[in-house]
């Protein structure tokens, strides 16, 4: 039986730069799958490419049985199933948080302006920011952008949640509440896939951890083997780094 | 740390002052003794010429002062008071930027008085002589009336197809290359004609070929649209590119949250990159509107019975250039209010977005 969401042979370059050199993973149904790996070894365009905001080069991917990758694809509809949030958050600075929220449900899934408002406010009563509803995103801290920006993807009730090192761009006092927010999801059984260099947190919270390296997947497994007994020498070389210096 | 004096520049500024303040008041004597008023009048002209001859005399107040505190500089760095002397040079220092501050635009206001008086005053009475402005205003509101309704009119349109050139400029794939091509052709067209003969062959061009349209209409309203349009094929070329500009600037980071929650291409433009474009474009924009505003005399030369030609008829009338100077005077009485009004709302939306 294959996974809910299934990649197979994943191929992409960028001009001569060959990124992604046939990744091969599977995400079950309410799993918490961690990427993780050195910088440039592939895990934002991984996600990128499951979002279709970048097309494959080579191979397939499926979300449920269904084919979402190459011609043919209703991106949109993709797009409105799988949630993506991006380590800079990306919030529209020109809106309020609760519009900021409120536009995808209202423009994509045709809800009323009243409904997609409701909506949004719920989120954000549940982040806690439902009292900077009306602000702008810029009069928020690094933490609060980031959590609107996670609710905003959830608005859409996404089937799959992609996280592309969202705590990289925090200061430190601010990395917790976004983490506790994941992991709340995690709770809920929401299906993720997360890119991220918080390693204690893929630790605790993952279902299945996944070492990307140049652009294949090394090696993958329960997160006690591969933090406590990786079997490959490059993953010991890695982990090894990230204890050096002291994140883990 | 050496000490380093500052007594040239001191000097320099000292002596600059000095001549700055005998010019400014010369020139205003000279200003005074050009006027040939009324002793009522003349009056009230002194009451504004000797405040800004008293306030001139605050420029070689400041040279000297430079001068006086390099010197006291110097001699506390002989002492070896290096530190309080530097403090000294600072202050020098400080007191030599008022000096060229208030200096230079006591030269400017010099200069406009030499300007004014010379000749026995003959600039005044040409350009400046307010009876033979207010005499003309009939004509010239009445013309200027028809610039405002040409303006109003070409702006809106201008917006719309100018932001529509700037769309089809930037549609994606091979397969919009033909269409981008046109729009790159018409914008390098426009923008490098001189807006008077685009304004000549339209205008008069269609009248004579007897454009469809066009040609129905009175002859009235066929030179006012006929103007319009050219006017909207000019500005439009140039604000097209100002709205490519301005879409460009727009990180791709907000195109991809975005089209990430869904939205369509259409629709992440409508509601995300063109509401932040706009934002930023606004002060090039309105400059691109300012010269609009003011291009429309160019219809003048098409026979268009605007505030120009009026001007022109009273020019001839009264051997004076005065009511010109009238017509331009309607032009910044409407576009600095506006300039300053979309300042203002920059300033507002800008305070409402970033954070304190």
């Amino acid at each position: 039986m294959s996974a809910f969401l299934e990649l197979r042979d994943v191929h992409k370059r960028f001009g001569d730069n060959e990124v992604l050199r046939g990744v091969d993973l599977g995400v079950d149904e309410h799993q918490v799958v961690c990427l993780i790996g050195p910088s440039g070894c592939g895990k934002s365009t991984l996600l990128r490419c499951i979002n279709a905001l970048e097309p494959i080069d080579r191979g397939e991917i499926d979300i449920d049985g269904e084919r979402v990758s190459g011609r043919g694809v209703d991106v949109n509809a993709l797009r409105a199933d799988v949630g993506i949030v991006f380590q800079s958050f990306n919030l529209f600075p020109h809106m309020s948080v609760l519009e900021n929220v409120a536009l995808a449900p209202r423009k994509v899934l045709k809800l009323s302006p009243r409904e997609a408002t409701q909506r949004a406010f719920e989120l954000l009563t549940r982040i806690g920011l439902d009292e900077k509803a009306h602000e702008y995103p810029d009069r928020l801290s690094g933490g609060q952008q980031q959590r609107v920006a996670i609710v905003r993807a959830l608005a859409m009730q996404p089937r799959v949640m992609l996280l592309d090192e969202v705590t990289s761009a925090l200061d430190p006092e601010l990395v917790s509440e976004v983490l506790t927010l994941i992991t709340q999801l995690a709770t809920e059984g929401m299906t993720m896939l997360l890119a991220t260099h918080e390693m204690g947190f893929a630790r605790d919270v993952s279902s299945k951890v996944v070492f990307l390296y140049q652009g294949r997947i090394e090696e993958q497994g329960p997160p006690e083997q591969m933090f406590n007994d990786p079997h490959s020498e490059r993953t010991r070389g890695f982990l090894r780094s990230i204890i050096e210096a002291k994140r883990l | 740390m050496p000490f380093r004096g500052n007594l040239v520049s001191a000097s320099i500024a000292a002596l600059a002052s000095l001549v700055v303040a005998v010019v400014t008041i010369a020139m205003l004597w000279k200003f005074d003794q050009s006027l040939h008023v009324s002793a009522a009048r003349h009056v009230v002209a002194r009451v504004v010429e000797i405040p800004l001859a008293i306030a001139t005399l605050a420029v070689p107040f400041y040279g000297l002062r430079a001068f006086a505190t390099s010197q006291r500089a110097g001699r506390l760095a002989a002492r070896g008071e290096y530190q309080s002397a530097r403090v000294a040079v600072e202050d020098s220092r400080d007191h030599i930027w008022v000096v060229v501050g208030i200096g230079m635009t006591a030269l400017v206001g010099a200069f406009a008085a030499f300007l004014l008086s010379a000749n026995d005053g003959a600039v005044r009475s040409v350009l400046f002589d307010w009876s033979l402005i207010w005499r003309s205003r009939t004509g010239l509101v009445k013309g200027f009336w028809l610039n405002i309704k040409l303006f109003v009119v070409s702006e809106i349109l201008v917006l719309v197809w100018a932001l529509l050139v700037a769309i089809v400029r930037l549609l994606p794939g091979r397969a919009c290359a033909p269409v981008r091509f046109l729009a790159i052709a018409y914008t390098d067209i426009f923008r490098g004609v001189p807006a008077v003969i685009t304004i000549y062959l339209i205008v008069l061009g269609f009248a004579l070929a007897g454009v469809p349209v066009f040609d129905s209409m009175s002859k009235d309203g066929q030179v006012f649209w006929l103007s319009v349009l050219a006017l909207v094929l000019v500005y439009g070329a140039y604000v097209a590119e100002v709205y490519r500009a301005g879409i460009e600037s727009i990180h791709w980071s907000q195109t991809a949250a975005a089209r990430s929650l869904g939205l369509s291409q259409w629709q992440t433009m409508r509601h995300v990159v063109i509401p932040q474009a706009v934002r930023r474009i606004i002060p090039p924009l309105l400059n691109d509107f300012v010269a609009l505003q003011k291009d429309t005399a160019l219809v003048s030369f098409v026979g268009v019975v605007e505030i120009l030609n009026y001007a022109g008829l009273y020019k001839n009338r009264f051997f004076n250039l005065s009511p010109v100077t009238g017509a331009a005077i309607a032009y910044l009485i409407i576009t600095i209010p506006v300039t300053r009004f979309v300042d203002y709302l920059i300033r507002i939306d800008k305070e409402r977005i970033q954070a304190q």
